[in-house]
């Protein structure tokens, strides 16, 4: 069991796919989670189905979306870094490893889980792990968290490898299914699908939902 | 945001020539087209809170709609435009769809400042 876990994601619902059911898993043994979400998703291409959001109106209803999904996780410290969605690359990245670096002093997470860098298709998600990681090796070896990290890039297993953590979140996976849905901005297109899918026992999307895998970042 | 109703975009834009204007311009594939489609060639640009004074604008077509604001040194130019509101801070935005609901492009006028 974790004494505290640490969940940094540049976009509200980078939660929800890959990682909803092990922060339950998490958060109903107990173990505190702190989420930090670097933008609001500004940037956005989803408005909803129908459309319900437009370029400005969006940051708003995301950030309700992601009240709402960490309440469902059962994650009561969320952090909001107020940056751009799409800039994270451009932005001052020493400011930003402090800020993290902060935030990791204070929470002294046993485990931390982000994108791994290069392999993780949008490069906020890819500049969000290079940042966590160059945070942690601040610290001194000895004293560093644990880091799961998520890769999704085509190919990636020929490069890194299999991941070597494979959580079986079956357990969860309704709950999981109501944070996917808490991002209705940008679920609302593709969930009714996806519950059809899921309850037929659809392979590609039954295994998305209760399964998820991470690979130990090497530091 | 609603359909575009030319004739009123077009009333908004001769209301609009002359004044400072703060715009919002953006083109969008997302940030997934080149994963889900490697052969996808991904291109995209925004530009927020750039100032411009256009001397007249137009819109044209027969939806999706195009815009073009002409200023003393240059042009904005903006395709792909199919819905469209003026908000309750008086701000112009347009924006075009895809089929599945996805934005292509937004194109967006202020007399204040977007919030970064």
């Amino acid at each position: 069991m974790e004494n505290h876990v640490l969940v940094i994601f540049p976009h509200p619902d980078d939660e929800a796919f890959g990682v909803a059911g092990t922060i339950l898993s998490h958060t109903r043994a107990g173990t505190p989670v702190t989420y930090v979400c670097l933008t609001l998703g500004e940037m956005g291409r989803n408005m909803g189905r129908p459309l319900i959001a437009n370029r400005e109106t969006l940051p708003e209803i995301r950030k309700r979306e992601l009240t709402e999904a960490c309440r469902l996780l059962g994650v009561e410290d969320l952090r909001r870094f107020g940056m751009r969605d799409k800039t994270v690359e451009f932005a001052d990245q020493e400011a930003l490893q402090s800020r993290l670096f902060d935030v990791i002093e204070e929470v002294n997470p046993s485990l931390i889980i982000t994108f791994y860098p290069g392999y993780a298709v949008h490069p906020d998600h890819d500049a969000t792990g290079a940042a966590v990681i160059q945070a942690v090796k601040r610290l001194p070896e000895g004293e560093r968290p644990k880091i799961h990290a998520i890769a999704f890039a085509q190919g990636c297993e020929d490069i890194i490898g299999e991941p070597d953590i494979v959580h079986d979140v079956s357990d969860f996976a309704d709950q999981k299914m109501k944070v996917i849905e808490a991002h209705a901005s940008q679920t609302s297109g593709v969930i009714d699908t996806m519950k059809k899918q899921f309850l037929e026992e659809d392979e590609t999307v039954r295994d998305r939902m209760i399964t998820e895998r991470f690979w130990t970042f090497p530091l | 945001m609603k359909p575009i109703d030319p004739q009123l975009v077009q009333e908004k834009l001769t209301e609009l020539a002359g004044t400072s204007l703060y715009i919002h311009l953006e083109t969008t594939n997302g940030a997934y087209a080149s994963h889900k489609n490697q052969s996808f060639f991904s291109a995209g640009a925004f530009i927020r809170n750039a100032q411009l004074n256009f001397l007249q604008g137009k819109i044209t077509g027969k939806g999706p709609y195009r815009i073009g604001l002409e200023t003393e040194l240059g042009w904005l130019y903006a395709e792909g435009l199919t819905e469209w509101e003026t908000d309750e801070m008086d701000r112009v935005l347009l924006a075009g769809h895809d089929a599945d609901g996805k934005l292509a492009i937004a194109l967006e006028l202020s007399e204040k400042p977007f919030p970064k």
